[in-house]
C-alpha cells in the first residue's frame, strides 16, 4: 500500500478526541483503518482510546461503533459479525462490512485474553487489534502481563527492594499464532505502509486475523511525547519489539536492524526504567539484555533468517 | 393450531426458540440448562432455523456476544442457569442500560458454594435489580409461553428491555410434561419481523454503542430505563391479551387462586405454586379460606396491583426460595412488605425461606403454613415474622 495513495483516502477516527498529545494509539488505530475498504464496526474495550473517542454524545468514529465492557470486545464483535453473517445468510443484508475489534494490551493480554482467544478459535471474521502501551494507562499506569521487565508502574513501583516489574512481557503475538489462524503480525508506526500493508492483509483475510502493534505512551513510558515514534524505531532496532507476520503458518521477517542496537537505548529515553541504571541494579540491564537477544534468536530462526 | 406433546421443559424451551428462530443464539452449556442449548444446537445443525449458534468460550461471552448480536440489528438470545448467569453478571446491566431487547431462559439452579446444580431462585434474584424483566413460570407450558410473548414485549416500541424466561431446574427442567405447542407460523406470525431502529450494521447512518456516559447525562439515561421498566405491565397485558388469541390460554402480572374471598393465602413463584395449589385445594375442602397469589411478572414488580389483591386479607405468607442474608428476609418478602406499606390493607406478613438447593418442598409443608396463618389471623400475634421451612436446626 502507497502511503501517497493512502493519504488520500478519508480519515476514519477524526480529530477532537482526547487522546494526550503525542498518545500512539490514535496513530495507530488511524493507520489500521486507512486499510480498510469497507464501512466497518469497530469494537474497543474499555481503556484510553475508547474514553477519549466517544465521550457522550460525541463520537471520533466515521464507522458504527460499539463499546461493550473491558474484557469482552473479542466476543462483542463475535456477535456482531455472527449478526452480520446470519443475515447475509438469510437476504436481508448484502453489502460488505469490515470487522475490527480493538484492545489495549490489558484488554487483550490479561483481561480479555479468554475472549480473545475463544473469538480466534471459533474464526469469527475479523481483526482483531491489539495497541500495546504496556500498562493499563487509562487508570493511572498500573502494569499488565505487556509490561517489560523492570518497568516502574504504580502497581509494579520501583521500590527500596523491588526494582520494578519482576517478570518478562507475555509473548502475546506467539500465542495468537500458536491459535493457528489465516493471518498474525506485529508491526509498530514507525513503519507505516507495513503496518498499514498488514492491515491491509488483516482485514482481506477470510477468518480471524491478529495484529499486535506497538504504541507509544508518552505518559506511562516518562517519555517526550514527541519522540513516541522514534521510539517505536528503536524498539525495533534493540529487538525489544520485531516486527514480523505469520502467514497461514509461515513466519516471516518484516525487519532486520542493519545494526542491531543495544537495549540501553530502549531504556534509558523512558523515565519508567530510570531506576535500572542505578549502582544497586546492576546486573538487571545485562539480564534484559540476554533475554531480547535470547528472543531475537528464536524469532530469526522461526522466520528461516539464521 | 397448536400441537398437544410431551416435553421436558428444556426440551419444550427449545421448540420455543427454534419457533423464535432467532438470528443469533451465543449461549454456553451448564446444568440444568444443557438438553436446552443442546436440543437447538441440533435444530441448527439440521437446518431447522436460520440462527447463528456462537459456541462461546464462557457464559460472560454469551452475554457480551449476544450484546454484540442485538446491537448489530439482530434478534438474539442465549440461555443460562446459577453460575453461568452470575457470570454474566456485569453484562447483564451492560444489555439492560443499551435498551437490547434480548430474551434469555434462565433455568434456575442454586448459586454456589457450596456448589449445589439443583432448584432454588439465588440466581435470578441476584440479578432482581439488573434491569431485566423476569418472569416465572409453574410449569413448561408457562414457560413456554411465557418465552414467546417475551419477546414482543422485550422489544416493544416502550420498553426495549431484555427478559429473563425464569423455569426451575429439573423441577421443571426435566419433568415431562402434557402441554400444547402453537403452530410454527403462528409463532412465526406473532413474534414478527425484527427491525430495529438504531443499530450497527447500518453504513448509511452509523452509530456509536455504549460509550462514555458521564455526569451530564448518564442520569438522564437511567431516567429513560426507569421510565421504560414502568410501561412494562401495560405491556405485558397487552401481548397477553393478544397471545391469549391465538393459544387461549389466559396472562396477567399474577394469577389469583381461589383468592376472592380467602381469609389466609401465600404468595409464592415457580413450580411450587403449583404444590401451593394442592395445599389451598386440601384446605378449601376442610372448610378454611385459603388461597393463593402466584407472581407471573416479578420484575418490573407489580406492587400496586399485589397490593391490591392481599389488602383484604388477615394473615399472607411469603414463600421466597432464595435469602437475602440481610436478615430481613427473602426478597419476594421484602418487595411485597414494600407494595403492602402504600395500601390501607391490615393485615400480618410473614415470610418462609423454602427449598434452598433443590430441597424438596410438600403439600404438607404449605399446609403447615397456612395453619401457621390461621392462628395469626385469630391472635393477631405474629411469632416469628422470618421463617425457614423444611430445615433441620
Ligand atoms: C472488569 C473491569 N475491571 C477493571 C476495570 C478498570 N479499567 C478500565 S480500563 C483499565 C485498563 C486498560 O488498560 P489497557 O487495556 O492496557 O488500555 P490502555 O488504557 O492502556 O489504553 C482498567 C483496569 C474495568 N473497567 N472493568
Ligand atoms: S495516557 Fe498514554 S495511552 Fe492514554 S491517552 Fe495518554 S498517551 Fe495515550
Ligand atoms: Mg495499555
Amino acid at each position: 500500500m502507497k502511503l501517497k495513495e493512502a493519504a488520500k483516502k478519508e480519515e476514519r477516527l477524526t480529530g477532537g478526541h482526547r487522546l494526550c498529545s503525542g498518545c500512539g494509539a490514535g496513530t495507530v488505530v488511524r493507520l489500521v483503518m486507512r486499510a480498510s475498504d469497507n464501512p466497518a464496526v469497530v469494537g474497543c474495550s474499555t481503556g484510553c482510546l475508547e474514553v477519549s473517542t466517544t465521550i457522550y454524545p460525541y463520537t471520533a468514529w466515521e464507522d458504527s461503533f460499539i463499546h461493550n465492557a473491558f474484557e469482552n470486545v473479542a466476543a462483542t464483535i463475535s456477535g456482531v459479525e455472527s449478526a452480520y453473517r446470519s443475515l447475509r445468510n438469510q437476504g436481508k443484508m448484502d453489502e460488505d462490512f469490515d470487522f475490527i475489534a480493538i484492545g489495549g494490551d490489558g484488554g487483550s493480554y490479561d483481561i480479555g485474553f479468554q475472549s480473545l482467544s475463544g473469538a480466534m478459535e471459533r474464526g469469527h471474521d475479523m481483526v482483531y487489534l491489539c495497541y500495546d502501551n504496556g500498562a493499563y494507562m487509562n487508570t493511572g499506569i498500573q502494569r499488565s502481563s505487556a509490561t517489560p521487565k523492570g518497568a516502574n508502574t504504580t502497581t509494579s513501583p520501583a521500590g527500596e527492594v523491588i526494582p520494578g516489574k519482576q517478570q518478562y512481557r507475555k509473548e502475546l503475538t506467539d500465542i495468537m499464532a500458536a491459535h493457528n489462524i489465516p493471518y498474525v503480525a506485529q508491526a509498530s508506526p514507525f513503519k507505516p505502509q507495513d503496518l498499514m500493508k498488514k492491515a491491509k492483509k488483516a482485514f482481506e483475510t477470510e477468518g480471524p486475523a491478529f495484529l499486535n502493534v506497538l504504541a507509544p505512551c508518552p505518559r506511562g513510558w516518562r517519555s517526550k511525547a514527541e519522540e513516541g515514534i522514534e521510539l517505536t524505531k528503536i524498539a525495533a532496532d534493540t529487538c525489544f519489539w520485531p516486527l514480523f507476520e505469520v502467514e497461514n503458518g509461515e513466519w516471516k521477517l518484516n525487519y532486520n536492524p542493519k545494526a542491531k542496537k543495544p537495549i540501553t537505548d530502549w531504556l534509558e529515553p523512558q523515565g519508567r526504567f530510570k531506576h535500572l541504571f542505578k549502582p544497586e541494579n546492576e546486573g538487571l540491564i545485562e539480564e534484559i539484555q540476554e533475554h531480547v537477544d535470547e528472543r531475537w534468536e528464536t524469532i530469526l530462526h522461526r522466520c528461516g533468517e539464521e | 393450531m397448536s400441537n398437544q406433546v410431551a416435553l421436558t421443559g428444556n426440551e419444550v424451551m427449545a421448540q420455543a426458540m427454534r419457533q423464535i428462530n432467532p438470528d443469533v443464539v451465543a449461549a454456553y452449556p451448564i446444568t440444568p440448562q444443557t438438553a436446552m442449548v443442546q436440543l437447538f444446537s441440533q435444530f441448527v445443525a439440521d437446518g431447522k432455523v436460520d440462527t447463528e449458534y456462537v459456541t462461546v468460550e464462557s457464559e460472560h461471552s454469551a452475554m457480551s456476544a449476544t450484546v454484540g448480536a442485538s446491537a448489530a440489528g439482530s434478534r438474539a438470545m442465549t440461555a443460562t442457569a446459577a453460575n453461568g448467569l452470575a457470570l454474566m453478571w456485569e453484562v447483564l446491566y451492560i444489555a439492560s442500560g443499551t435498551r437490547l431487547p434480548i430474551v434469555m431462559p434462565v433455568v434456575n439452579r442454586a448459586l454456589s458454594g457450596p456448589i449445589n446444580i439443583h432448584c432454588d431462585h439465588s440466581d435470578a434474584m441476584g440479578a432482581r435489580d439488573s434491569g431485566w424483566i423476569q418472569f416465572f413460570a409453574e410449569n413448561g407450558q408457562e414457560a413456554y409461553d411465557n418465552a414467546i410473548q417475551a419477546v414482543r414485549i422485550s422489544e416493544h416500541e416502550d420498553v426495549r428491555l431484555p427478559s429473563i424466561v425464569n423455569l426451575d431446574g429439573f423441577i421443571i427442567s426435566h419433568a415431562v410434561e402434557n402441554l400444547e405447542i402453537l403452530a410454527d407460523e403462528d409463532v412465526e406470525e406473532f413474534v414478527g419481523d425484527y427491525q430495529a431502529d438504531n443499530y450497527l450494521l447500518n453504513s448509511e447512518d452509523p452509530i456509536a454503542v455504549g460509550p462514555l456516559d458521564l455526569q451530564d447525562f448518564y442520569f438522564e439515561h437511567k431516567m429513560q430505563q426507569a421510565v421504560a421498566a414502568s410501561n412494562v405491565k401495560d405491556v405485558v397485558l397487552e401481548v397477553a391479551k393478544e397471545y391469549e388469541e391465538i393459544s387461549g390460554r389466559e396472562y396477567g402480572l399474577f394469577e389469583e387462586y381461589k383468592l376472592d374471598d380467602a381469609e389466609v393465602a401465600v404468595v409464592a413463584l415457580g413450580s411450587t405454586t403449583g404444590t401451593a395449589k394442592a395445599a389451598v385445594d386440601n384446605l378449601r375442602e376442610q372448610g378454611v379460606k385459603a388461597g393463593l397469589l402466584k407472581i407471573r411478572l416479578y420484575r418490573p414488580f407489580p406492587a400496586e396491583e399485589i397490593a391490591n389483591a392481599l389488602k383484604d386479607l388477615d394473615a399472607v405468607a411469603i414463600l421466597d426460595r432464595a435469602d437475602t442474608f440481610s436478615t430481613t428476609g427473602g426478597p419476594v418478602y421484602i418487595d411485597t412488605r414494600a407494595a403492602l406499606y402504600d395500601s390501607d390493607a391490615d393485615l400480618e406478613v410473614v415470610n418462609y425461606v423454602y427449598g434452598l438447593g433443590g430441597r424438596d418442598i410438600k403439600v404438607e409443608e404449605i399446609e403447615s403454613v397456612f395453619e401457621d396463618l390461621q392462628q395469626i389471623a385469630e391472635t393477631g400475634n405474629v411469632e416469628q415474622k422470618i421463617n425457614y421451612l423444611g430445615v433441620r436446626e
